[in-house]
């Protein structure tokens, strides 16, 4: 989120950057993870992005005609809904799941409250986590790349139940050589996308690098040899993470909209993935974490509204109450 | 003034004590897992919610004002505890299966509610009707949800399989799908609701 973005008091900049443009550009940036997420699992991920993606797409124009809004189909919210959903699922799942899944991060996720800006939730983690409290065993069966219908373990599972996992090489994280979901394996991927965005403004450092920092803070030093021993770059590359901070966590609608408040926000979310991956029950935690800190936006947003020019902390204050 | 008819009747759509009144949700999202369990229940608060009405109506001149409510809590806690009795020795599985959700029918908002909206005021033909109405209207809405819940639930409706190669929505089952149900049911009916006026 950038500067221009922030609601303010007049006066204010007309600019060119529309919700449609960001929204596809955002989509493209994705496009790379995506590649390497189908070179390494093979077509079967390419048929989980596939459907996802015309599932969103198909729902949101029939709810639109259902509720007799204007059908917006192609602004590409729709698409980079399918798209991230697909991309946190793993590739080996049946066909229907990404259609369901889609289905209700669409419906439930976005267009139940009043369709683009008006969700409270991010709907694809909305859509993920409904899949994964209904079908757990298709959630998380992972194949191992190269090898087709070999399961293996995600790196995060590996070292909940080894304590170690040391058969992963950073390079193998980086470039996601191991198992996992579609689109958040290969981190190298993720970056180009990442840094596409930066260039482009569309995403600031407050999320994603708060977020980064705080979970490799915790997990080196709640280490598994006692305090600061913990593999911080080990938890940094696995998992959802590097997709979560940059694409998911930085959603404008629902992140916080001063740079105060999405420091909070990017902490929270590390806060909460930390705990979830070090003592929680899950090995994995990125999208329980950032729908919490959704749920918590809109409090962070009344704390941390920018002073109105022009009056002190405390008129402000009042009158933000 | 009113007529028995239009009391019995009120209570199935235009008044429906779950979709309408919003009431007793918690037996509703607690129990609503199985069609069997659903029926259960209904037939319990309907069973309470017409003895209470008929007592309460006959007494309401013999009751207080000031402690009105207690007086209600005691007429209705001596119907949950004949229909928890019966509940036990007669189908002690079913009993199991509502559990807590059986004793908790004392404070249940619909029994409750409708003492003190209805048969405090009326005559106890008419509250007898208003009753039935009431627990027909609850028992509908719960056999709808459960009905709902256990087919996406656990692919079963009465315990018996639907469709082969089925895979149940686990959450569905669970007390999160139940909110969910049961907040699509209502935004569904009052859409209906809006599209008449």
């Amino acid at each position: 989120m950038t500067d221009r973005l922030i609601v303010a008091v007049s006066p204010h900049i007309h600019n060119k950057e529309s919700v449609r443009k960001i929204m596809w550009l955002v989509s493209l940036s994705l496009v790379p993870a995506g590649a390497a997420g189908v070179i390494i699992f093979g077509w079967s991920a390419f048929w989980v992005i596939f459907w996802a993606v015309i599932t969103a797409v198909v729902a949101e124009g029939i709810l639109q005609l259902l509720t007799k809004k204007k059908v917006a189909i192609l602004d590409g919210s729709a698409v980079l809904t399918g798209l991230l959903l697909a991309y946190n699922l793993p590739s080996n799942v049946p066909f229907w799941l990404p259609i369901v899944g889609s289905f209700f991060a669409i419906a439930i996720g976005k267009q139940v409250f009043g369709g683009l800006g008006q969700n409270i939730f991010n709907p694809a983690l909305t859509g993920r986590v409904f899949l994964m409290a209904c079908w757990p065993k298709y959630m998380t069966t992972f194949v191992n790349p190269g090898y087709d219908a070999i399961t293996g373990a995600t790196p995060l599972a590996v070292l909940r139940h080894a304590k170690m996992a040391t058969q992963f090489s950073y390079w193998d994280l980086l470039i996601g050589r191991h198992g996992g979901c579609i689109g958040e394996v290969c981190i190298l991927a993720l970056l180009i996308g990442a840094a596409f965005l930066f260039v482009r403004k569309y995403i600031s450092w407050h999320i994603p690098i708060t977020y980064i920092l705080t979970v490799g803070l915790l997990t080196f030093i709640f280490g598994p040899n006692g305090y600061f021993s913990g593999d911080w770059m080990f938890h940094i590359l696995t998992g959802g993470l590097i997709l979560g901070a940059f694409f998911m966590a930085t959603d404008y609608v629902t992140s916080p909209l001063t740079y105060k408040g999405q420091i909070i926000f990017g902490t929270g979310c590390g806060v909460i993935t930390a705990v979830i991956r070090l003592w929680g029950g899950y090995p994995e935690g990125v999208s329980y974490a950032i729908l919490m800190m959704n749920a918590a936006t809109p409090i962070i947003d009344r704390f941390t509204k920018n002073r109105i020019y022009g009056t002190n902390r405390n008129s402000s204050r009042r009158a933000i109450s | 003034m009113s007529n028995p008819v239009r009391e019995f009747t009120k209570g199935i759509i235009k008044e429906n004590p779950t979709f309408v009144l919003a009431l007793g949700l918690c037996p509703t999202l607690a129990v609503s897992v199985s069609v069997i369990n659903g029926i259960g229940m209904s037939v319990a608060a309907t069973f309470v919610l017409l003895g209470s009405n008929i007592i309460i109506a006959l007494i309401k001149n013999l009751i207080p004002e000031r402690i009105r409510i207690p007086c209600y809590i005691v007429v209705i806690a001596t119907f949950v505890t004949i229909i928890e009795l019966l509940m036990k020795a007669y189908s002690p599985a079913l009993n199991r299966a509502l559990g807590i959700y059986v004793p908790l029918i004392v404070v249940n908002c619909i029994v409750l509610g409708r003492a003190e909206a209805f048969a405090s005021k009326n005559s106890v033909l008419n509250s007898i009707f208003d009753a039935l109405g009431m627990g027909i209207g609850f028992g509908l809405a719960l056999v709808l949800i459960s009905a709902i819940r256990e087919l996406l639930g656990s692919g079963k409706i009465l315990g018996i399989t639907m469709f082969k190669g089925f895979e149940p929505m686990f959450a569905i089952g669970m007390p999160s799908g139940a909110l969910l149900v049961i907040g699509l049911l209502l935004a569904f009916f009052n859409l209906l609701k809006k599209d008449k006026v």
